[in-house]
C-alpha cells in the first residue's frame, strides 16, 4: 500500500508573524519557513507505517513556490521515498490543493492520504475533508491512533467530547492531530541520501485545475494588542484585585 | 438570503455552541433554520432548537446514519439540503470542523473558516497565524459554507422562539465509515468553552497527580472548568479535550487563571480574548505576564494552595 503525504511549507512555527504595514498580508520576506508541524506528524506516521511493513512506499506532494523542495527534502530526509512539487507562486486555497491532490491520488492510487488537521498558517482545517468529499472516501480527521486492520483502517479522533474511534473502508483520508506521534529528526547521513531522491516537478495545469481564489482577502491586520497589566506582589494582594474587578466573591 | 445551521448536540441536548452560531447565521440578514441530524434522540434536540429566538424552522433527520455525525453521512444530507438555502453555517467544534469542509467541496465552495465577525454579505473576518493576525476576506462563490468561531457571537437566546419542525431525509448510511467508540472524559465541571471561570495548568505541574492535587480544588473554589496546556497534556496530565489553544479549544472566560504555563503563541491563540487573565509562573520574564492583567511570579506550588485557601 502506498500512502502519499501532503507537506505544506509554512512560517516555522515558533516566529510570531508580522503583519504588513499596509494591511495586505504578512510579511514573510528572510523569515525561517519549515514544514507545518502537523504534517511531519503526518510524515512520521506514514514511515512508521512502512517501517511495520503496512505501507510499502511513501510519496510527500507539496503545492508552493520552488522553494517548498527543501521542505519535499525534508520529507525524504525523514524516509518517504520520493516527492512531487507542483510548483506555483500563488497561493493556492485549500480547495484548489484538494483538487490538485485527488488528481494525484488518482495516479498514485494509494491506500492512505494522510495529511496534517491544519496549516498553522492560513489556519483553514479543511483540505482533507474537502480531498474525502471530492474523492468519496472516508474520512479520519484529527487522528492521535492509525491502525491498519485488513481492508480497513481504524482511527482514533481528538474530538471535543475525548477520543473517538471509528473505522474507515480503505482507501481513506487521514488528517493528523498532535498525539499521533513524535516526529524523528532526520539524520545527517539521511538528509545526503534525501539528495539523491526522485523529487518531480509539475504545474497545477498539468492537472487541470482551476486555482483561481474564491475568497479574497479585502485586508489583514494585527489583533487588538492586549495591555501587560500589573505584577502582584502575593497572594493576598491579587485575591485583593479579583474582588475588586468583581471576578471572584 | 437564507441560512442553515447545523445544530451541535450530544446525549439528547442542543449544545451552547449551536446559539452563538444562530447569531452569526441572523447577522446574514435573512432566515434562519436549524438542521438536527441525530438518531434516536435527535427529536427532542429538534424541540430545544425550535425554541431558540430567531430560528424560523428545524429539520430534523432522525436517522441511525446520523447518530454518531460521521461525516461521510452527515455531509451528503446537507449538501441535498442546501439547494434551498444561500448559506451553511456550523460551529467550529470538531464535529462542525469535520463535517462542513466536505459540504464545502461538495459544493465546489472555499469554506470560510473560525469566522469572527459577519462584515458585509458575504464579507467576514477570520484569525490566521494563531490569531497573530485577522484577515477580513470576500466570497465570490455562489453559497457561502462558514464555520464559526462561537466565542465571539452572543448566544441567541434559548426560549422565545416557536419554530416548526420539519422531518427530513436523506441518502443516510454512505457504507464508507463506522462508529466504533467513544472514551468520554467524563467531568462534573462546566463545559470548557462556556465556561465563566477557567483555570488552567502546563508543564510545571510536574504529573497527573499533582495536576489534579493542586487545580482541581481550585477550579472547585471558583466553580470553574479546568484547561491545560499542549505540554500538560502531552505529558499526560490531563486529556486531549482540555487542551486550550491554537489547534485545542478557544476559550473566552470573565477570567482566565493560567498556572505553570509559558504563553506560547499557540496556548495565547486559544486563551487571549479571555477579560481577566491572571498568571502564575515563577519566571517573571514569561511570555504570558505580557498578556495578563495580573501577574504573580513565584513558585505555583506554594501560591496555589495559599490561593485557593483564601478564596
Ligand atoms: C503545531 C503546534 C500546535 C500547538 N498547539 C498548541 C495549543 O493548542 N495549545 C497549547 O497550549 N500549546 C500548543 N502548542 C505548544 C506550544 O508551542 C508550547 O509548547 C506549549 O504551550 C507549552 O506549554 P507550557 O506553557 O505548559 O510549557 P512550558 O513552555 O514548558 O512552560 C512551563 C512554564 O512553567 C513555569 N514553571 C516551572 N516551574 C514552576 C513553578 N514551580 N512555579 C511556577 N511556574 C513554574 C516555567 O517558568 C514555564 O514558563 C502547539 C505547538 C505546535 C508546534
Ligand atoms: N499547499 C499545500 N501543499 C501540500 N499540502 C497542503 C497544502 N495546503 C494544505 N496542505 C495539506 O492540508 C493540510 C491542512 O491544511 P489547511 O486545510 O490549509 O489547514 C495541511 O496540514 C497539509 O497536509
Amino acid at each position: 500500500m502506498k500512502i502519499l503525504v501532503p507537506v505544506k511549507r509554512v512560517i516555522d512555527y515558533n516566529l510570531k508573524p508580522r503583519v504588513k504595514p499596509d494591511g495586505s498580508g504578512i510579511d514573510l520576506a528572510n523569515t525561517k519557513m519549515s514544514m507545518n508541524p502537523f504534517d511531519e506528524i503526518a510524515v512520521e506516521e506514514a514511515i512508521r507505517l512502512k517501517e511495520k511493513g503496512v505501507a510499502t512506499e511513501v510519496v510527500a506532494v507539496s503545492i508552493g513556490p520552488a522553494k517548498a523542495q527543501e521542505t519535499l527534502r525534508t520529507a525524504l530526509a525523514m524516509g518517504a521515498d520520493r516527492a512531487v512539487l507542483v510548483e506555483t507562486d500563488e497561493d493556492i486555497e485549500p480547495l484548489a490543493v484538494a483538487k490538485i491532490l485527488k488528481a494525484i491520488a488518482e495516479e498514485e492510487g494509494p491506500g492512505i492520504v494522510m495529511l496534517g488537521k491544519q496549516a498553522i498558517d492560513d489556519d483553514s482545517n479543511q483540505t482533507g475533508q474537502m480531498l474525502a468529499a471530492l474523492m468519496g472516501r472516508p474520512q479520519g480527521t484529527f487522528a492521535s491512533k492509525v491502525e491498519v486492520e485488513g481492508d480497513n483502517v481504524s482511527v482514533t479522533r481528538e474530538v471535543d467530547g475525548g477520543l473517538e474511534t471509528v473505522k474507515l473502508s480503505l482507501p481513506a483520508i487521514v488528517t493528523t492531530d498532535l498525539r499521533l506521534n513524535e516526529p524523528r529528526y532526520a539524520s545527517l547521513p539521511n538528509i545526503m541520501k534525501a539528495k539523491k531522491k526522485p523529487l518531480d516537478t509539475k504545474s497545477p495545469a498539468d492537472y487541470g485545475v482551476d486555482c483561481a481564489p474564491r475568497l479574497t482577502t479585502l485586508k489583514v491586520e494585527e489583533p487588538p494588542v492586549r495591555q501587560a497589566g500589573e505584577m502582584v506582589g502575593s497572594v493576598d494582594e491579587l485575591v485583593a484585585k479579583l474582588k475588586e474587578k468583581g471576578v471572584v466573591a | 438570503m437564507s441560512a442553515l445551521v447545523l445544530a451541535e448536540h450530544d446525549s439528547g441536548k442542543l449544545n451552547p455552541a449551536t446559539l452563538a452560531t444562530v447569531t452569526a447565521a441572523a447577522a446574514l440578514g435573512g432566515a434562519v433554520h436549524v438542521l438536527v441530524a441525530g438518531g434516536d434522540d435527535a427529536a427532542g434536540v429538534a424541540d430545544a432548537a425550535a425554541k431558540v429566538a430567531g430560528v424560523e424552522k428545524v429539520l430534523l433527520a432522525s436517522d441511525a446514519a446520523y447518530a454518531h455525525q460521521l461525516a461521510e453521512n452527515v455531509a451528503p444530507l446537507i449538501a441535498g439540503l442546501m439547494d434551498s438555502y444561500d448559506a451553511f453555517l456550523a460551529p467550529a467544534t470538531t464535529t462542525g470542523k469535520n463535517v462542513a469542509p466536505r459540504v464545502a467541496a461538495m459544493l465546489d465552495v472555499m469554506q470560510v473558516s473560525d469566522i469572527l465577525s459577519v462584515e458585509g454579505p458575504k464579507s467576514f473576518t477570520r484569525p490566521i497565524y494563531a490569531g497573530n493576525a485577522i484577515a477580513t476576506v470576500e466570497s465570490s462563490d455562489a453559497k457561502l459554507v462558514i464555520t464559526v468561531r462561537t466565542t465571539t457571537f452572543d448566544k441567541a437566546a434559548p426560549e422565545g422562539g416557536s419554530a416548526p419542525v420539519e422531518p427530513v431525509s436523506g441518502p443516510g448510511e454512505a457504507g464508507l465509515s463506522s462508529f466504533v467508540s467513544l472514551e468520554a472524559s467524563a467531568s462534573e465541571r462546566p463545559d470548557l468553552t462556556s465556561a465563566n471561570v477557567v483555570v488552567s495548568g502546563g508543564r510545571a505541574l510536574k504529573d497527573a497527580a499533582t495536576f489534579e492535587q493542586l487545580i482541581t480544588p481550585l477550579a472547585d473554589k471558583l466553580g470553574a472548568a479546568v484547561g491545560a496546556s499542549r505540554a500538560a497534556v502531552d505529558a499526560g496530565y490531563i486529556s486531549n479535550d482540555y487542551q486550550v489553544g491554537q489547534t485545542g479549544k478557544i476559550v473566552a472566560p470573565e477570567l482566565y487563571i493560567a498556572i505553570g504555563i509559558s504563553g506560547a503563541i499557540q496556548h495565547l491563540a486559544g486563551m487571549k480574548d479571555s477579560k481577566v487573565i491572571v498568571a502564575i509562573n515563577k519566571d517573571p520574564d514569561a511570555p504570558i505576564f505580557q498578556i495578563a492583567d495580573y501577574g504573580l511570579a513565584t513558585d505555583l506550588f506554594e501560591a496555589v494552595p495559599e490561593l485557593t485557601g483564601k478564596l
